[in-house]
């Protein structure tokens, strides 16, 4: 069984579930006869044509649209944000018409559509090429966002979403695209939405976090095993509707919890955990709940990026606090 | 001086506005006066049923509400010249076009009365139409997915979005028709120009002389009507309708009107336009020179209107006691329509305010 990248993870469940059902189509810009920029979408248009692997015209307000009207038609579009940065001008119809279409018809016309967009920093990209935004979209209610953080969870999710019968946020961490391979059999077998994944168990300490960021936090609890502290570490991959009850069990057994995010701090999806946990978890607590995330500013261009997301040291030193409260 | 290309748009009408024709080429359907009277009587009721909504409003039975006076022919004009396999995506006040494909006046009621079952028209072919869209031109590009997956599909249907002179200044509306002339999409976008936009008037929109030349930069079919004319409306719609449906093409149509009323009921025209202004457009209004001219054919006359009248009160009647009794949905309603299923973590806050209602605050 070939081993893939997580890009080709996502290569993998978009030709899987384009061959099985044909209402599945893929549109955006460059992702024809280039497929696509980080090349998601390679080989797509060869194998299921120009008009199902569809080049749009360079604008995002018309590929947010356009999927919306697929949608209600009862295709299964998956549009492609080129990048997470480029996000903004689809915003209006993906929170005013793609979230609330099932709500505002009495469930007579629905979108089940998904958008894609390379997500986060750190690739030494241009300016506008790195947010971390995703708490933009958790606050609009009818929108399921989704954040992979390995090559068999996107392959998994990415299905789950084509299939799910509402609007799917897709965000890909392209600082781990090519990261590592993994086996990932091409089965079309799906992973749950609306579940938490849990990484690593632990009893000391519970990391909360999602994307790219799992790869520093799990390597923060290598660190931690070393110096005898049991770290559990939690990928919450699908950030709204939150499966918070995972998380509370953790902390419920570890009493302490770090949140781990690249977006800004405040009002960052970050907060929402927290406040759940002071609502749920407060005499579980041990010690403040700690989180470890980008700054409020906008993430710096790639000469000072790295100095913006967390590091295995933040999240490690963020841990250790946990410890010496209590 | 050499040219890389030449464009003009041509503008279309049948009648003036006394109702006197204005060229002898009637188009097929204009022929048969029983389908004129049809349309007549259409236009009508969707007059009645306007009025009955803004007086509903102004007796507090009904929330803000967008008039459609004056627009009756260029609505109906382009109900009546779909076929019902064709998709609608309207913005908010095109109700003659709606009335025609079924949707009913108590779902408009319902929806300006705060209900979202307003959105959910029970009648075919409207069942499989678009909601209203309420931000502006939003619709454009939904028509334009839509025409997308008859394409797909190998689909002889046709998408149709109407939009305002306002509307047209966004981007939602330029995207929409340029993707339908790069992938020759069935599509008809067609402009409701009806002056002002709210309190902005339509010279304010755009320097363009005709909002119908948009569509050649898009490489669509372009035609500015009278849109007080049903005649020329429905046949530019059918023209244009025909050309989609056989792959020729996606058509920008220009129907030119005058809002007769206030934006909405929220609105007060008086702050921002002549009284004047008001009276030379209520000389161009769509009904008079449709009946006018169905006098002089023989085939109406005061008594007929009167009867028709008498009966679409009726009907309007019927419709406003089915709103007014309709029972205001369980406090629930509010989650249930948020995903297909309602996710664990929401049916937690669907409980808590459950209670609340169970326990009456």
């Amino acid at each position: 069984m070939a081993q893939i990248t997580l890009i080709e993870a996502v290569t993998q469940a978009l030709a899987y579930e384009m061959k099985h059902d044909d209402s599945v189509v893929v549109l955006g810009e460059d992702v024809g006869v280039n497929g696509g920029v980080f090349r998601a979408t390679q080989g797509l248009q060869e194998k299921f044509g120009e008009l199902r692997v569809l080049d749009t015209p360079l604008d995002e307000t018309t590929i947010a649209g356009v999927t919306v009207g697929l949608a209600v038609q009862g295709m299964k579009p998956v549009a492609e944000a080129q990048f997470e940065g480029f996000i903004y001008p689809m915003m209006e119809q993906i929170a005013c018409h793609a979230a609330r279409m099932r709500n505002r018809t009495r469930g007579r016309l629905t979108v089940p559509a998904v958008w894609r967009a390379p997500w986060g920093g750190g690739i030494r990209a241009p300016e506008h090429h790195s947010e971390a935004n995703e708490h933009l979209f958790t606050n609009i209610p009818g929108l399921r966002v989704v954040l992979p953080s390995s090559p068999a969870r996107a392959y998994g999710l990415l299905l789950a979403a084509i299939r799910d019968p509402d609007p799917v946020i897709f965000l890909e961490p392209k600082r781990i695209y090519r990261q590592y391979k993994e086996e990932v059999p091409d089965d079309g077998e799906a992973l749950p939405l609306d579940v938490c994944f849990v990484l690593r168990d632990g009893t000391d300490v519970t990391l909360v976090t999602w994307g790219a960021q799992v790869k520093e936090t799990l390597e923060a609890a290598d660190e931690l095993a070393k110096q005898g502290i049991s770290a559990e570490v939690i990928d919450v991959a699908t950030l709204t509707p939150l499966d918070f009850d995972t998380i509370a069990e953790s902390v419920q057994k570890t009493g302490r919890c770090v949140i781990v995010h690249e977006a800004p701090k405040t009002a960052g999806f970050g907060a929402e955990i927290a406040a759940r946990v002071a609502e749920e978890c407060l005499y579980d607590l041990l010690a403040p709940v700690e989180r470890v995330t980008g700054p409020d500013t906008h993430i710096p261009l790639f000469r000072l990026e790295m100095k913006y997301l967390p590091s295995v040291e933040r999240v490690v030193e963020a841990v250790q606090r946990t410890l010496a409260a209590s | 001086m050499s040219i890389a290309a030449k464009f003009e748009i041509e503008y279309l009408q049948y009648l003036d506005a006394e109702g006197k024709q204005v060229r002898d080429d009637l188009p097929e359907f204009a022929k048969n006066l029983d389908h004129m009277v049809e349309l007549y009587k259409l236009m009508l009721s969707t007059r009645v049923f306007d009025a009955k909504s803004v007086a509903l409003q102004r007796t507090g039975k009904l929330g803000t509400y967008a008039s459609c006076l004056g627009h009756e022919a260029a609505h109906v004009g382009i109900g009546s010249a779909m076929k019902p396999e064709d998709v609608l995506a309207v913005s908010y006040r095109e109700y003659g076009a709606q009335l025609y494909r079924g949707v009913q006046p108590r779902e408009v009621y319902m929806y300006w009365g705060g209900d979202e079952r307003g959105n959910d028209y029970q009648n075919e072919p409207a069942r499989h139409d678009f909601a209203w869209s309420v931000p502006i031109a939003t619709q454009c590009l939904h028509a334009a997915g839509s025409a997308l997956a008859f394409k797909i599909r190998g689909e002889k249907r046709v998408a149709v979005c109407t939009i305002g002179d306002g509307g047209s200044s966004k981007g939602d509306f330029y995207g929409a028709i340029n993707i339908a002339g790069a992938q020759n999409l069935p599509m008809v976008a067609v402009i409701v120009n009806n002056q002002w936009a709210i309190s902005v008037p339509r010279k304010i929109q755009s320097g363009a002389p005709t909002l119908a030349q948009k569509g050649i930069a898009a490489g669509l079919y372009c035609i500015q009507v009278d849109g007080n004319d049903i005649i020329a409306v429905r046949k530019a719609m059918e023209d244009a309708l025909e050309r989609a449906r056989n792959g020729e093409g996606g058509s920008v149509i220009e129907a030119v009107t005058y809002r007769l009323g206030d934006h909405t009921t929220a609105d007060d025209a008086r702050r921002y336009r002549g009284e004047q202004e008001v009276k030379d457009a209520w000389a161009k209004e769509p009904m008079k020179r449709l009946r006018n001219w169905l006098v002089a054919k023989k085939v109406w006359d005061d008594q007929k209107e009167e009867a028709w009248k008498a009966e679409c009160d009726e009907w309007m009647d019927n419709e406003v006691n089915a709103y007014l009794e309709t029972k205001t949905q369980p406090v629930t309603a509010m989650f249930d329509y948020t995903f297909a299923e309602v996710p664990a973590d929401l049916a937690k806050q669907r409980d808590l305010v459950l209670s609340h209602e169970n326990k009456g605050h």
